[in-house]
């Protein structure tokens, strides 16, 4: 696959976006290495899950761009596509197919040589090979979360983009799925994570940024505890 | 935010007195056009007194035409632009288009009565009005159920390409039905069968619609204008 | 266009086990289609109607309604768990997604329809055998156009509120050319009348089915790209 080198896995410029005249995101910049996890925070209505959106290719910039490893994210555009992930607080898994079809049915969107194999594969990786031919409604909150982790990295994604994946998660798995995280890092992968509780992602973070009204209030790399950062948080948000 | 938003509603009210203005010279023509219709210019022959309607129905049903086609021509703009103004423009000449659907949907029964001998028929226009007046009301119907105004323009514009496309369709499948409307007996560039005095009384009742059109629009337009002002600033309070 | 193909056919097979697993849908339709029938019995006086003089426009109303009751449900299914995010995520072209909705929707109209088909035999006492090739052909040529318009709008509706009400309100006027159509041709059938004199209404239809495939393959990614 032909992939531009030494292009940043996410590199994104000059995103706008409005509703009416009310800016939504006012002409955002970001930029996202390997290894890198990303912690995008603000108050309700920054424009965070907004943001989040436009770099998955869910939703069209008025101005801007969005670059994956290189390639622009347009509508198709399959390498920029293949490359990206995202883990929502929804599950986007079928309740009417198996987890086995589900995750079968998302291989095949994205063009893997054996889809049934790697569904098989993937399940087994996350556990829940016993539950293969369940339907996602069987499953409890945490099983569930598992399994859309096991769909959004089934096709290797250079990125995960995730927005607000602690939401109704018990203590438990959301320790499970910082530990996780923390793994893929490891191994190169590059996060975005949009969240309204810097608790939850704390220990996963490398970089931290606020923002607020739809432009970045600031930015710095996470070195010390939450609590140094706070009085920053609140100076930056003006609260 | 404020400063902007009042700076959208003073626009909004620039445009609405325009829009008054317009609406108010049509009016005033359209009163013109009854003293001429009624007192210049002759009865027709074999239709009677009945025919005078005649001058409102069709230039209402020009109207209507002309709303609709506009709705399609800047549904397909704005997706190809994206510019908020396209769809403020075709949601307001949709509301007019209906009014005027609703003038030619009324005043046709009216004469078709004494001259047809019965209120409705399947003709081929007639049907095809009646269903440009349902293609308006499930457009706006969808409009107003559609929150998000990106989402609504979204929608709203391929309904109002694919409407536009079937219009043509509607009218070749009910024209294969027998049809009893009165052929076009207007601009036919051999012999006007139009004696001049009606001619002209027509014409100037198209004209006199379709400036009550542009100033309808223009007010309908620059209520929009205002009606997103408001909403901007509750959402930014 | 081969692995546009693929992944239209993915999205169709997805959506018909789906729904073979849960037949909410395809049974409702199915139940609604022949009680459509059955009130259309009772509802024609039957000193004054022979029962096959109504049989072509009871069949195309019926076939109608349904389809209304099948198309309802196309887009529910990828409004639960934010599963259309999903397809949109994936790199897949949008008139790919189209295709393999309209694929899916033409399969569960055409199921309703093919069982249909003998509960009106069944009721209205019609012989139809001699006509069956064409009325299956004429079926399909009606059905391509109305389902293809229909599945564009249900992915609208599902994003309105009263989605059951704007359906039908949005899709029956673009139902009137493809019905008027078939209802002729589906009486000259029965009437057992040559093909020249369906000529006419069969162009018409496939003109639609073109035009409308087309346009709403082109227009779909306004539906669904925010």
């Amino acid at each position: 696959m032909p992939s531009c080198d030494g292009a940043p896995l996410l590199d994104a410029r000059g995103l706008l976006r409005s509703i009416g005249r009310f800016p939504v995101l006012h002409y955002i910049n970001l930029t996202l290495a390997p290894g890198e996890a990303l912690a995008v925070a603000g108050p309700n209505g920054a424009g965070k899950s907004t943001l989040l959106r436009i770099l998955a290719g869910l939703m069209r910039p008025a101005a801007g761009d969005v670059r994956v490893l290189g390639h622009a994210l347009a509508e198709g555009a399959p390498q920029a596509r293949r490359a990206i992930g995202l883990l929502s607080h929804q599950s986007l898994l079928y309740d009417d197919l198996t987890l086995l079809e589900n995750l079968a049915f998302t291989a095949r969107l994205y063009g893997l040589p054996a889809p049934a194999d790697a569904a098989r594969d993937a399940l087994a990786e996350a556990g829940l090979a016993a539950r293969a031919h369940d339907s996602p409604r069987k499953l409890s909150r945490g099983l569930l979360q598992r399994a859309a982790i096991a769909r959004a990295l089934l096709h290797r994604p250079r990125v995960l983009l995730l927005d607000e994946p602690f939401t109704a998660l018990d203590a438990a798995s959301a320790d499970r799925l910082r530990d996780l995280l923390r793994a893929r890092l490891a191994e190169g992968l590059g996060l975005v994570i949009v969240t309204h509780n810097l608790a939850e992602v704390w220990d996963v973070a490398t970089r931290v940024a606020v923002l607020v009204g739809g432009r970045w209030a600031g930015e710095e790399p996470v070195a010390g505890p939450l609590t140094a950062f706070l009085p920053r948080y609140r100076e930056w948000t003006g609260g | 935010m404020t400063g902007s938003g009042s700076a959208a509603s003073s626009a909004a009210r620039a445009l609405a007195r325009r829009g008054l203005r317009i609406s108010l010279a049509a009016l005033l023509g359209l009163a013109g056009v009854y003293v001429l219709a009624l007192r210049f210019t002759p009865v027709e022959l074999r239709q009677g007194p009945a025919q005078k309607i005649f001058y409102l129905h069709v230039p209402a049903a020009w109207s209507a035409l002309i709303a609709f086609s506009l709705v399609g021509v800047t549904s397909a703009l704005y997706l190809w632009l994206h510019d908020p103004r396209l769809d403020r423009f075709a949601a307001s000449s949709a509301e007019v288009g209906v009014a005027f659907s609703a003038v030619m949907l009324t005043t046709g029964p009216i004469w078709a009565k004494p001259i047809w001998g019965t209120w409705w028929t399947w003709d081929a226009r007639l049907t095809l009005t009646l269903f440009l007046f349902f293609l308006f009301i499930g457009y706006l119907a969808l409009r107003a159920s559609v929150h998000d105004p990106e989402e609504r323009a979204r929608f709203s514009a391929v309904v109002g390409i694919l409407g536009m496309l079937l219009v043509p369709f509607i009218h070749l499948s009910v024209y294969l039905f027998r049809t009893l409307h009165p052929q076009p007996v207007v601009l036919k560039p051999s012999a006007p069968s139009l004696p001049p005095e009606m001619l002209r009384t027509l014409l100037l009742s198209t004209a006199v619609f379709t400036l009550l059109y542009v100033g309808l629009v223009t007010l309908r337009y620059a209520l929009a204008l205002a009606e997103e002002a408001r909403d901007e600033a509750a959402d930014a309070a | 266009m081969a692995e546009s193909l693929r992944l239209a056919l993915a999205v169709a097979g997805k959506d018909i086990r789906a729904e073979l697993r849960s037949r909410t849908a395809l049974l409702s339709a199915v139940v609604f289609a022949a009680l459509v029938l059955v009130v259309f019995n009772f509802a024609r006086d039957p000193t004054a109607l022979a029962a096959t003089d109504l049989a072509p426009s009871v069949l195309w109303v019926t076939f109608a309604l349904a389809a209304m009751v099948a198309l309802n449900r196309a887009f529910t299914i990828e409004r639960e768990h934010g599963a259309l995010d999903g397809l949109l995520l994936a790199p897949l072209p949008r008139g790919a997604l189209f295709a393999g909705k309209l694929l899916a929707n033409l399969a569960f109209v055409g199921t309703v329809e093919a069982v249909t088909l003998p509960l009106f035999v069944l009721f209205f006492n019609v012989d139809l055998w001699r006509a069956l090739p064409g009325l299956i052909g004429v079926t399909a040529l009606a059905t391509i156009g109305f389902v293809s318009v229909g599945t564009i709008f249900s992915a609208m509706a599902v994003r309105t509120r009263f989605a059951e009400l704007m359906l039908p309100v949005l899709l029956l006027p673009f139902m009137v050319p493809p019905l008027i159509g078939a209802v002729q041709v589906t009486s000259r059938l029965l009437a057992g009348r040559p093909l020249s004199e369906m000529l006419g209404w069969l162009r018409l239809l496939a003109l639609y089915d073109v035009v409308f495939v087309t346009l709403c393959t082109m227009t779909f990614s306004a539906v669904v790209d925010e």
